[in-house]
């Protein structure tokens, strides 16, 4: 079992009014718009679950929204998202979906547009406790917390890219906590995640960039 | 330096003629690998934000997200200020504190999760109160923090803190010990005497559900909250008064998890049952569903 800290049992310091429902959420948003170059134009999110019946009253769309707009859990600013997301020309929607069941109680999926036009999808699931789990990226089944350091590499489904990988992380001298391969199918775009304890410096994703094989590369910091 | 169970904490505490505060203070910096002075700094930050959260809605009061609550605090504190108060100074300051916290929890305000969102008012609310009163300095508050992050430790990793796992025994009866045990030691209990003072608490909140009224963390959250720092003072004065208890602390907290886990679903956070079906509820859920 990993390592409960006291601050976890006296925190997150959150604006309430629950860390599933509020706090978790915007995590997740906060996780989702790291992945994504700035600045976004749009984003839509669709609830599910617990999520999707009663987002409105624990201000869920709130946290979302401040969440992709970079808001931590502790930001009193994510009380006033929806006006500073007008401000800012951030457009959004939010969507309950209550005919997909099969998924856990408090999932969001999040369709993000940045203003070059990039559009990236984010599915996170909020655990408890401000706890989260990103489980799909474009699609594509992923799992990672966010509570490390993370490289997420998207690839085509090649030999050799993995190793490409590590070789270079290897360079860089940095030690691999988890890492992670998943993939839409045989040949087709993968995701390979890594997570560290330490930092990824900045300077490593071009070398990871390199290989042909490899369509984009971002770090997520927690 | 770590424990896994409560039976370990008081060993060290024994061996070592250290309080419980302390223990876990040292557990934090050897297995978060950061120096003391850093943990002193961030839960004099937590006791920041909890006393804002205590204080604020005296002054503000504020509607909660849902509608259900707003007010409270500045009713309890109104009454307390024309002499009419019937508990006493520091139950009377817990209860106000501690309803205040939740209200500004469910108006989207800052709060620490203590141990969780809906049960955030609990802790605060009785260690604000104490320091009050008997002009505790904060240096000893942040040493009743830790104290009450022990207790939440162990029941974080041995039970549950969750109401959709183990009803609201978990949350507030969790929140509930914790304050207990932080207030045993701020008022010269031994280690020994705060264990009990926790195992008490949950013995005397067992089997309480969590029924939140439309879903939301607002009613009867609130009233719990009160009810969970009442417990905690009942609790405290009990143990330092010498009374000792036949079931120990990690006994009372497998008991809670094995009674949460026997609770129906329907009464763990779900809104299908308890307060959340009344029919006075019910009618207030169907008012404001017509409202969106």
């Amino acid at each position: 079992m990993s390592f409960v800290s006291v601050f976890d049992v006296l925190g997150p310091n959150m604006i309430g009014p629950s860390s599933s429902h509020t706090a978790g959420a915007a995590v997740i948003a906060h996780l989702a718009q790291k992945m994504i170059t700035p600045p976004l134009v749009k984003a839509d999110f669709t609830l599910y679950g617990s999520f999707a019946k009663t987002y409105h009253g624990h201000g869920t769309d709130r946290a979302l929204l401040g969440g992709i707009m970079g808001f931590e859990t502790d930001d009193i600013r994510i009380r006033d998202s929806f006006k500073i997301a007008t401000e800012r020309g951030l457009k959004y929607t939010f969507t309950p979906c209550d005919t997909e069941t099969e998924v856990h109680p408090n999932t969001v999926d999040i369709r993000m547009e940045n203003s070059g036009g990039r559009v990236m999808t984010v599915r996170g699931e909020s655990l408890g406790g401000g706890k989260v789990r990103i489980s799909r990226i474009n699609g594509v089944a992923v799992d990672f917390t966010g509570e490390y350091s993370t490289v997420i590499v998207i690839q085509q489904d090649k030999p050799g890219v993995v190793a490409h990988i590590t070789k270079v992380l290897s360079e860089a001298n940095i030690n691999i906590a988890f890492m992670r391969l998943f993939r839409e199918s045989k040949g087709c775009t993968a995701y390979t995640i890594v997570e560290s304890d330490g930092h990824f410096p900045e300077g490593i994703v071009e070398p990871l960039r390199e290989n042909l094989n490899i369509k984009d590369v971002m770090i997520v910091e927690p | 330096m770590d424990f896994k169970n409560a039976k370990e904490l008081l060993e060290i505490c024994e061996r070592e003629q250290r309080p419980i505060s302390e223990v876990m203070r040292q557990r934090e910096c050897d297995l978060g690998e950061i120096p003391g002075d850093m943990a002193d700094h961030k839960m004099n930050q937590v006791l920041e934000v909890m006393r804002n959260a205590a204080h604020q809605p005296l002054k503000n009061p504020a509607k909660s997200m849902g509608g259900l609550i707003g007010g409270e605090a500045r009713k309890l504190s109104d009454h307390a200020a024309k002499g009419k108060s019937i508990c006493g100074e520091v139950l009377e300051r817990a209860i106000t504190y501690a309803v205040a916290v939740l209200e500004v929890n469910a108006s989207m305000g800052l709060i620490v999760a203590a141990p969780t969102a809906g049960s955030a008012g609990v802790v605060p609310g009785l260690l604000l109160a104490l320091q009050d009163t008997y002009k505790i300095s904060d240096g000893r508050i942040v040493d009743g923090l830790y104290n009450a992050g022990a207790i939440g430790y162990l029941a974080m990793r041995n039970a549950t803190v969750s109401g959709a796992v183990g009803g609201c025994q978990a949350e507030i009866g969790v929140a509930s010990a914790m304050a207990a045990s932080a207030a045993v030691e701020l008022m010269g209990g031994t280690p020994r005497q705060c264990l009990d003072a926790a195992s008490t608490v949950l013995m005397n909140m067992l089997g309480l559900v969590c029924d939140p009224v439309a879903g939301l963390v607002e009613y009867p959250c609130q009233n719990r909250n009160a009810s969970g720092a009442a417990n905690a003072l009942i609790a405290a004065e009990m143990a330092l008064s010498g009374i000792t208890q036949l079931i120990p602390f990690d006994e009372m907290l497998n008991t809670m998890y094995a009674v949460g886990k026997h609770i129906p679903i329907e009464l763990r956070e779900t809104a299908l049952g308890g307060c959340a079906t009344a029919p006075s509820a019910c009618e207030f859920r169907g008012a404001c569903a017509g409202e969106r």
